[in-house]
């Protein structure tokens, strides 16, 4: 049974994050979720030192300001000081996170904050934290619930923006030319990641996220030719790499998180070589 | 509403870091004719259609479109972006492309009806690309993808239309049906405006002509623009033989420079 939470609650976050970091990989924008994931840190030091609890409630709030602080930062540095988008990912996360180690050093004393621990969760401690009503009905896993709830959203905002999505990411000059709100939907995209990411490294580990959202949506766009197969193939690739995942840790006896992470990356090197094979295939008749 | 003048551009200045890219431009383009803004690398030809469409910040003056702003216009307004401006790697296919030009603000959310699926498929037919509905783009030739860019302006159903460098990299044929096109849709009584570099083909393709070298150094009907002074003043001392021979070598480079 504990097998059976940990690949599902593996497969739904697999799904959020993928289906997000395709439109990421196609804005040339991969490691944002690699910044959120570290730039939270000073967000979640002052929940900490503002609540004086380890509740996960105000971490997540401040994890999640952060996170959109950081889009906005990146934004502001690409557009207003015509950065690199990459040079101002790389600014902005480093920055932010270096001042949450501040914070930490210079409040040692009254923060009991192990960084590891609060930043990155362990998806091996799924079934560990259950869900009780007030009956005492056990409901499984409190982050099954939560990755769930994180998936419809996701799957609410990807169908309903899809043309917003497709237009703003495909050519975002003629999308403000047609008069669309070009803004709105890249603060939807980059408030949908930063939640995303914040949500689910709590529970599965940070490496995790930032591998979800990018190798699964990179593996589908090798062998795809328009979205819709790339995000449902994204979709596919999340589930395998989890169950793949797993089984792998069971055998080695070693990290979930970083067999799941891993067994991603198989997938990409196989659908890479098999698409390379694919396409000597398609050019021989040509040279003849 | 008036509708003899296309675009009316007042004062107009554009700097990028401080660096003007035009300055002070004026002047008043009429309706339903096939315009050429021509000019020198480097001269604002592109700055200038941003400026009509609103994507770059105007640091002075104004544009009017048919006599108005253009946020009030919008819907009679289609822009054809430089073609280099886009991945065409992009996971997409010919059609989805061509959709995009029935997108509305405040119709986004809604699905697309059937009437905008017939309006996308009539538009690549125009530009002879229907048999690719189902095409990646990825698969296109040059020439193809600019007809695709047009195709996707032509599904807006604009009055004028904005068009940058179309004739940038595309094979002989393409260029032919991109100048029967415009000449059809001036038949219909629309405007269409392009960013064009080569004099040579200039003269041919259209009936009113801006000059620009970050000033604007000539509008006006063809005829009154083609002369030597003003050619000489809009391209300096490059207009001689060996900036030809650039022109070629740059031609001969260009699917180079392309990947």
């Amino acid at each position: 049974m504990d097998g059976f939470w940990i690949i599902l609650s593996g497969t739904l976050i697999a799904i959020s994050c993928g289906l997000l970091g395709a439109y990421l990989v196609l804005r040339k924008m991969a490691m944002v979720g690699d910044a959120i994931s570290h730039a939270v840190l000073p967000g979640i030091v002052l929940a900490y030192l503002f609540s004086g609890s380890r509740e996960t409630i105000p971490m997540l709030i401040g994890a999640a300001v952060l996170g959109v602080l950081t889009t906005v930062l990146i934004e502001l540095f690409y557009k207003q000081a015509r950065l690199q988008i990459d040079a101002s990912i790389g600014i902005t996360f480093t920055w932010l996170f270096a001042i949450g180690i501040i914070l930490i050093s210079v409040f040692a004393g009254q923060v009991d904050l192990d960084q590891d621990c609060v930043l990155y969760g362990e998806i091996a401690y799924v079934p560990l934290d259950l869900w009780f009503t007030a009956s005492g009905i056990n409901l499984g896993p409190r982050t099954v619930w939560i990755a769930a709830t994180l998936l419809l959203l996701i799957l609410t905002f990807i169908y309903f923006g899809r043309r917003g999505l497709f237009i703003t990411t495909f050519n975002e000059e003629y999308a403000k030319a047609l008069g669309l709100n070009v803004a709105f939907w890249h603060y939807a995209l980059m408030g949908s990641v930063s939640l995303t990411t914040v949500v689910s490294f709590e529970s599965v580990g940070a490496i995790l996220v930032v591998a979800f959202l990018i190798v699964p949506p990179a593996t589908a766009y090798l062998i795809t030719t328009s979205l819709k197969p790339m995000l449902w193939l994204t979709a596919f690739f999340g589930f395998l790499s989890s169950l793949g995942g797993y089984f792998l840790a069971v055998w080695i006896n070693g990290s979930i998180a970083g067999a799941m992470a891993t067994v991603a990356g198989i997938f990409f090197l196989c659908v890479w070589i098999f698409s390379l094979i694919k396409q000597k295939q398609a050019s021989i008749p040509f040279r003849a | 509403m008036n509708d003899k003048t296309a675009i009316e551009a007042h004062n107009l200045t554009v700097s990028y870091n401080r660096r003007p890219v035009l300055w002070n431009v004026d002047f008043e383009l009429p309706a339903g004719q096939v315009i050429g803004i021509i000019g020198p690398n480097g001269s604002g030809k592109t700055t200038l259609l941003k400026a009509i469409m609103d994507l770059v910040k105007k640091s002075s003056g104004y544009v009017k479109l048919f006599e108005q702003d253009l946020e009030e216009v919008r819907e009679r307004i289609s822009y054809v972006p430089q073609r280099e401006s886009v991945d065409w790697d992009f996971p997409a296919s010919v059609m989805d492309v061509v959709l995009m030009g029935r997108y509305r603000k405040n119709k986004l959310l809604k699905r697309l009806s059937k009437a905008d699926r017939d309006l996308a498929a009539e538009a690549l037919e125009k530009v002879n690309m229907l048999e690719y509905s189902n095409r990646q783009i990825s698969q296109l030739s040059g020439g193809q993808q600019q007809r695709v860019f047009i195709a996707r302006s032509l599904a807006q159903g604009a009055d004028l239309y904005i068009m940058d460098e179309p004739f940038v990299g595309v094979d002989a044929a393409t260029e032919e049906a991109i100048m029967l096109l415009m000449q059809e849709m001036k038949k219909e009584g629309k405007t269409v405006v392009v960013v064009h570099h080569d004099l040579q083909t200039a003269k041919l393709y259209f009936d009113w002509i801006v000059l620009l070298n970050t000033r604007l150094v000539a509008s006006g009907p063809k005829d009154q623009i083609f002369n030597e002074a003003l050619l000489q003043e809009a391209y300096g001392g490059k207009l001689n033989v060996l900036s030809k021979v650039g022109e070629l070598i740059k031609e001969k480079d260009f699917p180079v420079r392309e990947k």
